[in-house]
């Protein structure tokens, strides 16, 4: 196998809940929101690696777990082999390191600061990183990554502000800022889900050029289980923290193992009025994460319960060529 | 039977720096127990069509023209009062966008849907509240919840709460605003469930709105493809999405991706829609169409019907 370019173990984050004073020391227990529940997964160098599921479900806590922009509980991060959970938070190697693991925020109207230019925006990671030593070296990188994202001419974009361009433009400077410093690894939290769908395909596909350009990698974050289906070349499918199945896109979407796969498939708009399938769809809401179901997390909801899935947790284990689930009775 | 027929409807909004035309000739039937789609993107004047036909438009929005026959009436003409003691909620209902904020936090769910049918109909409040209690029982809430504010619900229950608010009243006719936005997907197919087991029931006819293709196709008889304030297709769900002939619906059905079939390709639509401040001359996607020949520029393209099929498209080449 190729080395892996990220690589979590067994990453978790807990959040305690705050308590009045007299609960404080009454409780025998701090209550504690299991946001993400011992996830394990690597990216490979040039993949797009998808972490699919609905709100609440710890995706997105998993992304910026990923990148040290919150401390996780347990567990470790590497990157190409080395631990970076070990690191020194304030220091010159931690910052090195951002340098090559970058973000890419779900709104561009609130991750692109309003009274900065065009110009500051992308600019700014390149001097904070002191790439360039002169400034017209800044200027031409800046040019370069508006360049590449297809915001031509750059010089027409460089002074202006983030009101002044539309919704898809200002998520194409978001996308030349993290590229400007290049990275190898992005983190994208659903990059296109604030975009309407005729722009959402030409940002998609300028964020994906860049894997074969730059030959960087991706995590990407997203609700849109039918759009990671077309961009993503394994997907992880998440519930209640945790994973609970894996494997490459196209298999794990044409022929889910786990029950609650096959259930968000199921539950999946298609665009296509000719398709009228069988729609079973299952009953109630997520548990809440304070008090996580015992046993197998989907079990309140899943169809095939059985005895054994109130008290037993499936692990997540291999469940053909590179597919993995945690599931007591896979679906086969 | 006809229920609602909108006839070259034009509303612009009025701005310091001119008007922004919003619904420009715009023109669309619902029947008797159909459901017609509204789609388009953001800003194309599908919630505009909707708050004119519900006359909820702020204060700068003028309607300069056309006409909105419901049940044989023109509501254009008749006063705001007559409008809002006879026609809205009693007859005409919307299940609003965002159901998160549409509810009073202060005001327990079961008085929130009892206020419209004590306003409308001279009942009892005990039968009002009889009349609450088998509405939360149809949307699938439960009658035992009535005493709850919306914050003690999650998304889904509260998005089901304004549809029975919607339903209050029995109307003949119900706007559904992006009801399912915001919502994650399994919760998203509950109210979708809901919405088509009611329609059944109970006869409902609907005007959905909608940017979602994929929703539209699931819930609606008829669609009407809206790009900047005007119809660019309209027909059968079916024909529609099936042979589209705009280029504009073309290419938008191509950008949705889907869980079913073969992994096509992705297409996008270069640049965005124009400001209508300043809409372009002639038709109004031709900027962005890649099909677009020297009469697009100058003429407007007329909606026309195409062969004998319920399809009309307003392209010039077409037809």
């Amino acid at each position: 196998m190729e080395e892996a370019i990220v690589e979590v173990r067994n990453l978790k984050k807990y959040y305690p809940i705050k308590l009045g004073f007299l609960k404080t020391i009454l409780a025998k227990e701090v209550p504690q929101v299991h946001a993400v529940d011992s996830v394990s997964f690597y990216v490979k160098p040039r993949e797009i690696f998808g972490l699919a599921g609905e709100t609440g479900c710890g995706k997105t806590t998993t992304g910026r777990l990923l990148l040290r922009l919150i401390e996780p509980t347990e567990g470790k991060v590497l990157f190409k082999g080395k631990d970076i959970t070990a690191l020194p938070l304030e220091g010159g190697e931690m910052r090195r390191l951002r340098r090559k693991m970058q973000i890419i925020f779900q709104d561009p109207y609130e991750s692109l600061n309003p009274r900065m230019s065009i110009y500051d925006i992308v600019a700014e990671p390149i001097q904070i990183q002191k790439i360039t030593e002169k400034e017209s070296e800044t200027t031409e990188r800046v040019t370069k990554a508006l360049e590449d994202m297809d915001l031509t001419p750059p010089e027409e974009f460089l002074y202006r502000f983030p009101h002044e361009i539309s919704g898809g433009q200002r998520q194409r400077v978001a996308v030349a800022r993290a590229f400007a410093v290049e990275p190898e690894f992005i983190v994208a939290d659903e990059p296109v889900s604030m975009l309407d769908a005729s722009i959402r395909t030409e940002v998609l596909k300028l964020m994906l050029s860049m894997v074969e350009r730059v030959h960087c990698a991706y995590l990407y974050i997203t609700h849109d289980i039918a759009l990671a289906r077309y961009i993503c070349d394994r997907i992880a499918v998440m519930y209640l923290g945790k994973i609970v199945e894996m494997g490459p896109a196209e298999e794990v979407i044409g022929k889910p193992v786990h029950p609650y796969t096959e259930a968000l498939l199921a539950a999946v708009p298609v665009p296509d009025p000719t398709a009228r399938r069988t729609k079973v769809v299952i009953k109630g809401e997520v548990p809440s994460s304070v008090n996580p179901p015992s046993g197998c997390r989907f079990h309140t909801r899943c169809p095939y319960a059985q005895e054994i899935c109130r008290k037993d947790e499936p692990e997540l284990v291999a469940s053909g060529k590179d597919r993995y689930a945690a599931c007591h009775f896979p679906l086969s | 039977m006809e229920l609602l027929k909108v006839e070259n409807l034009k509303m612009y909004f009025q701005t310091l720096r001119g008007y922004v035309r919003a619904v420009d000739n715009v023109s669309f039937s619902v029947d008797q127990g159909t459901a017609l789609g509204l789609a388009g993107e953001s800003g194309c004047g599908k919630t505009s069509s909707a708050l004119t036909i519900l006359r909820l438009l702020p204060m700068n929005g003028r309607v300069l023209g056309g006409k909105i026959n419901f049940e044989g009436i023109d509501l254009l003409e008749m006063s705001h009062e007559r409008f809002r003691q006879e026609i809205r909620w009693k007859k005409l209902s919307v299940i609003f966008q965002g159901a998160m904020n549409a509810l009073n936090p202060v005001k327990k769910i079961g008085d929130q849907i009892t206020e419209g049918i004590l306003i409308h109909e001279d009942i009892s409040r005990n039968e009002a509240v009889e009349r609450a209690k088998r509405l939360l029982d149809l949307v699938g809430i439960g009658a035992e919840r009535i005493d709850r504010y919306s914050h003690e619900l999650s998304g889904g229950m509260k998005q089901r709460t304004m549809i029975a608010m919607a339903l209050a009243c029995n109307p003949d006719l119900i706007i559904a605003d992006e009801p399912t936005t915001a919502l994650d997907v399994i919760i998203q197919a509950q109210v979708l469930k809901v919405i088509n087991e009611l329609r059944q029931k109970l006869h409902l006819s609907m005007i959905m709105i909608s940017h979602d293709l994929s929703m539209i196709a699931e819930t609606c008889d008829r669609v009407a493809i809206m790009y900047a304030g005007k119809i660019a297709e309209y027909g059968n769900v079916v024909s529609v999405y099936k042979e589209p002939l705009h280029p504009y619906t073309q290419k938008l059905i191509a950008a949705f991706p889907s869980i079913l079939g073969p992994r096509r390709e992705l297409t996008s639509i270069h640049g965005f829609p124009p400001d209508l401040l300043n809409p372009p001359p002639g038709c109004r996607f031709h900027p962005r169409c890649s099909y677009a020949t020297e009469i697009c520029q100058k003429k407007e393209p007329a909606i026309v019907q195409c062969g004998s099929k319920e399809h009309y498209v307003a392209c010039h080449l077409v037809g």
